[in-house]
């Protein structure tokens, strides 16, 4: 897009790893502290984005080669999916299921089904904000021809 | 869940695993060998259940699904349901064995075919099996659609489009009005099961909303079973492939308006409004029908029209039978539970031999090339099996013995000429009707029925009017109506076996006061010589003369004025509901996002503001607020200036900025309010947000710094103050009231319920999960829709530059 921007791009470089961490940090958090797979996915969708500014979109298409279009449909897919699950225990729909378990080595630690379609969320949200960005930016490569 | 569940739910489960199953064995293996396997095991599961119902009893399941507003799936099984469960499971094996040779796996998109095929299975398995008449109605919308799917199948065509969009709007109209028709019974009744209404049959039948509510019932099954003059969607479906004809158009889907009306039956039965409408609207059907088949050409059509007919002639009868609640079980009320008995075997026999004529006309087509009788001839040397099955098949829709559609037919004249001796709702008078336009239809039925088999079959071959070599269809197609035309004779022959363990549970299931050991009917071919068989006689007599004499008089009913026809009606009419549509919807939507702002505006404050002084709802009350401090007067202080910076800046970059800073400054007052979880998530969309802003107005002209004065605007200024002070008073008063529960009960429980110390995710993902799921939903919906739109612009642009 711009001609000079090395200092962005430097920035980025570094800036995005460490925004990744912290979405994957606010995304598993979210149980018990602020964060969850709203907010996970959406930090996660800004750093792609903050991608898409400091670098061209071609570049980072080649390295991303996902179809996020498709990665919104699996998160609402995983989703819905997760309902399921307590029907076939005979639940009502969407029931959620947690307990304690012992791991190797986390220890004790909560498991619960709550995150499987915390994770569906967060599938969406990047999916979604990404394409929708994408969708809107390629119309305007296409609209500079 | 239990094995009812899962038998409905198999077919859409294994609809999603079609298209992997294409990706897999696509030109090597035909996809319809393992689409066979659903509704075998579907019916074979079901024969379980034949010892129970044949006992008279039936089976409830239930499974959760929305249990907090009693949405929740109960699927029962009595004998009515059994049967039609049987019909769509049986006769789908036999249709799809049918597809496989029907429908080339080289040329056709079969992976959609059978999908679409699966989930109009499974909507009509749940259809029958519901008790819950909401989850009915979605699996009647269900059906609905697939078959909107399925008759467009060869969508390249503009008949099949037109004939997939003419029944998609005619009986998704009728299945709103059933719809309407449904709330209001649930608001009569107070529930949604369709058996505990049965049980509240007075307080229904007494309620001044009760022949609205019949109306609008019978509009959903009259228009789902082409009863005149809905029927005009039948012939257009005609369009789809020949087994989707055989299968949902005359087996199955249009059924379901029958079966409709028979489940009600209990509910409404008894009334005279009822009875004129079902048994009156189906008779004129059956008219209706058998006439204008006999003027079709196209072999197709003559089916479709004669499909017609017979669901005219089931609907009399369950309008004859409904007068069973009048009389109780009396020794009249059991003369008319006849007619319901007939009506349950005449759909039996009806599903059996039109089965097997609809799949021998795809025979006729597939190997000759043409539907059209004019063209054919001759064809019982080279199709022997084919004519076979044809005889069979027409013999029994004409009525005539050693054939199942002689047994039924016998009593429905029956049942026709019981309907005068019944002495109510003006039937001393009008009654003779009955029995009179019976056996004109039937005649036509036996003209209809003799054209179908000897215009084809017999006469003279004309090599020259076929473009190709035609010979006997392969044994896969055959094997199918082979079937069927097989059944059609032996259930002449041992008819009260399948009455005992499929019929009779069914009759006892529509008339629940009778017992299904004290129930004793027994089918015979023989009664004697009664009135009957003498009209029987009379429509083979005077049905041959017509048949031969065909070529006088049929030119005289292709004479009714085209115009004049209801599908030309019915174009007409939408033709202009389009036009004007058209222009008023012109007349509003002008293109200029001001003017869409001024209405979403001035609604939203006609709405609130009214609701708001209608109801007294302003109030101020300030006891439990907050201490302003001064790091709350800065921040108001700062949102103000950055929003006025808005308004009055000259460019669109500065506007961005600005109003990202809006954004910005409200998540500071979620820090200080202590909401971390909403401080982060504003904070994370303003960042978004401001990306796609800028993406957008990059696309936008520069704004002129000479832009002059704007013309002042009186109704811009009244709708953005009006708005500004119904949002600022609607937060004001919203704080004072208390409405409603105070929710803290999750906050103090949320570990304990949702194993969750963060309450805001544990609402999100737990107690108000399906919100959210929801939410995703139209998310990504939204994002699938700006994708198409931006993709659309583009092409459209290429596309003009291209010019």
């Amino acid at each position: 897009m711009k001609p000079n921007d090395v200092i962005l791009q430097s920035v980025t470089k570094v800036t995005v790893i460490i925004i990744f961490t912290f979405s994957v940090y606010l995304f598993l958090n979210g149980h018990h502290h602020p964060g969850g797979g709203f907010i996970g996915g959406l930090s996660t969708a800004a750093a792609i984005v903050l991608l898409f500014l400091a670098f061209d979109i071609e570049k980072v298409r080649e390295n991303f080669q996902i179809d996020f279009k498709k990665l919104a449909a699996l998160g609402v897919l995983i989703a819905i999916g997760t309902g399921f699950t307590g029907m076939l225990a005979g639940d009502p729909f969407l029931t959620q299921y947690f307990n304690d378990k012992n791991l190797p080595i986390f220890g004790k630690t909560e498991l619960a089904t709550a995150l499987i379609f915390d994770t569906g969320v967060a599938l969406a949200v990047i999916g979604t904000a990404v394409s929708i960005i994408l969708s809107i930016s390629e119309g305007d490569s296409l609209w500079k021809r | 869940m239990n094995s009812l569940h899962m038998l409905i739910f198999i077919p859409f489960v294994f609809a999603m695993a079609i298209p992997l199953l294409y990706k897999l064995f696509h030109p090597k293996i035909h996809l319809g060998w393992f689409v066979l396997l659903i509704p075998l095991v579907i019916f074979l599961h079901l024969f379980r259940y034949i010892p129970l119902v044949a006992k008279g009893d039936h089976l409830t399941t239930s499974l959760a699904w929305l249990p907090s507003v009693e949405m929740n799936l109960d699927f029962y099984i009595d004998g009515l349901a059994l049967l039609f469960g049987l019909l769509i499971s049986g006769i789908g094996v036999l249709v799809i064995i049918y597809s496989i040779f029907y429908l080339s796996k080289h040329r056709e998109e079969l992976h959609k075919f059978y999908m679409y095929l699966m989930m109009f299975m499974g909507a009509m398995l749940g259809l029958v099996f519901s008790d819950n008449i909401f989850i009915l109605y979605g699996f009647w919308e269900l059906t609905s659609i697939s078959s909107f799917l399925l008759i467009a199948f060869w969508y390249e065509r503009k008949s099949s489009r037109d004939g997939a969009m003419k029944s998609l709007l005619i009986t998704v109209f009728g299945g709103l009005c059933m719809f309407a028709g449904m709330i209001m019974l649930t608001l009569i009744t107070d529930t949604y099961s369709i058996r505990e209404m049965i049980l509240n049959v007075e307080f229904v039948q007494a309620h001044k909303l009760f022949i609205p509510v019949i109306i609008c019932i019978l509009l959903g099954a009259f228009t789902k079973s082409a009863q005149f003059p809905f029927s005009i969607w039948l012939p257009g479906a005609m369009e789809a492939p020949t087994p989707v004809s055989a299968y949902l158009h005359s087996a199955t889907m249009v059924k379901a308006g029958i079966y409709l009306v028979a489940r009600f039956t209990p509910v409404f039965g008894g009334s005279s409004v009822w009875f004129w409408l079902v048994s009156g609207i189906g008779i004129i059907t059956l008219l209706y029908g058998s006439i204008t088949a006999v003027r079709q050409t196209d072999l197709k059509a003559l089916l479709a029209y004669s499909t017609i007919s017979q669901l005219g002639l089931i609907m009399s009868l369950l309008g004859i039978g409904s007068l069973t609640f009048y009389f109780g079980p009396s020794e009249h009320g059991v003369t008319y539970s006849m007619a319901i008995f007939a009506a349950i075997f005449h759909l039996f026999n009806h599903s059996m031999f039109k089965g097997s004529l609809f799949m021998v006309v795809g025979i006729i087509d597939h190997e000759t090339g043409t539907r059209d009788i004019r063209r054919l001839g001759g064809l019982m040397q080279l199709m022997p099996v084919s004519f076979t099955v044809a005889l069979i098949g027409g013999f029994s829709m004409a009525g005539l013995p050693p054939f199942n559609g002689f047994l039924s037919k016998e009593m429905f004249f029956k049942a026709v000429n019981d309907v005068r001796v019944a002495e109510i709702f003006h039937l001393e008078t009008l009654g003779m009707l009955f029995p009179l336009l019976a056996w004109i239809a039937s005649i036509f039925t036996f003209v209809y029925s003799m054209i179908l088999v000897f215009k084809t079959f017999s006469g003279k071959y004309r090599q020259e009017k076929l473009n190709r070599d035609v010979h006997e269809a392969p044994f896969g197609m055959l094997i199918p109506s082979v079937i069927l035309a097989f059944f059609v004779v032996v259930i002449f022959f041992f008819p009260n076996v399948f009455s005992k363990y499929l019929l009779k549970p069914a009759f006892v299931a529509i008339l629940p006061m009778f017992t299904i050991d004290k129930v004793d009917i027994k089918i015979s071919a023989w009664h004697g010589w009664n009135t009957e068989l003498l009209m029987t006689i009379g429509v083979v007599i005077m049905g041959s003369l017509l048949f031969i004499t065909v070529k006088r008089w049929v030119p005289l009913l292709k004479q009714y004025p085209q115009w004049l026809t209801l599908n030309n009606l019915f174009e007409k009419s939408l033709e202009k509901v389009e036009r004007y549509s058209l222009t008023i919807t012109n007349r509003y939507m002008t293109g200029s996002i001001r003017h869409y702002f001024i209405y979403i505006f001035s609604f939203f404050v006609i709405v609130l503001a009214g609701s708001l002084l209608l109801l007294h709802g302003i109030q101020f009350d300030v006891s439990e607020d907050n201490v302003i401090c001064i790091y709350d007067m800065g921040l108001v202080l700062g949102v103000m200036i950055a929003a006025l910076t808005v308004l009055f800046t000259s460019n669109r970059m500065t506007a961005i900025v600005a109003l990202s800073v809006v954004g910005y400054l409200v998540t500071m007052f979620f820090v200080i309010f202590r909401a971390p979880d909403l401080a982060l998530t504003q904070m994370v969309v303003e960042t978004v947000t401001t990306v796609l802003f800028l993406l957008c107005f990059y696309h936008l002209p520069k704004l002129q710094k000479n832009i002059g004065r704007i013309k002042f605007k009186l109704t811009n200024l009244i709708v953005s103050v009006a708005t500004g002070l119904t949002i600022t008073i609607l937060a004001l008063s919203s704080n004072s009231h208390k409405l409603f529960e105070p929710i803290s009960y999750f906050f103090e429980n949320a570990y304990e319920l949702a194993g969750a110390k963060n309450i805001v995710n544990a609402i999100l993902v737990d107690f108000r999960g399906f919100d959210t799921m929801l939410e995703i939903s139209v998310l990504c919906i939204a994002g699938l829709g700006v994708y198409t739109l931006a993709r659309f612009r583009m092409k459209g642009s290429d596309h003009n530059e291209a010019e």
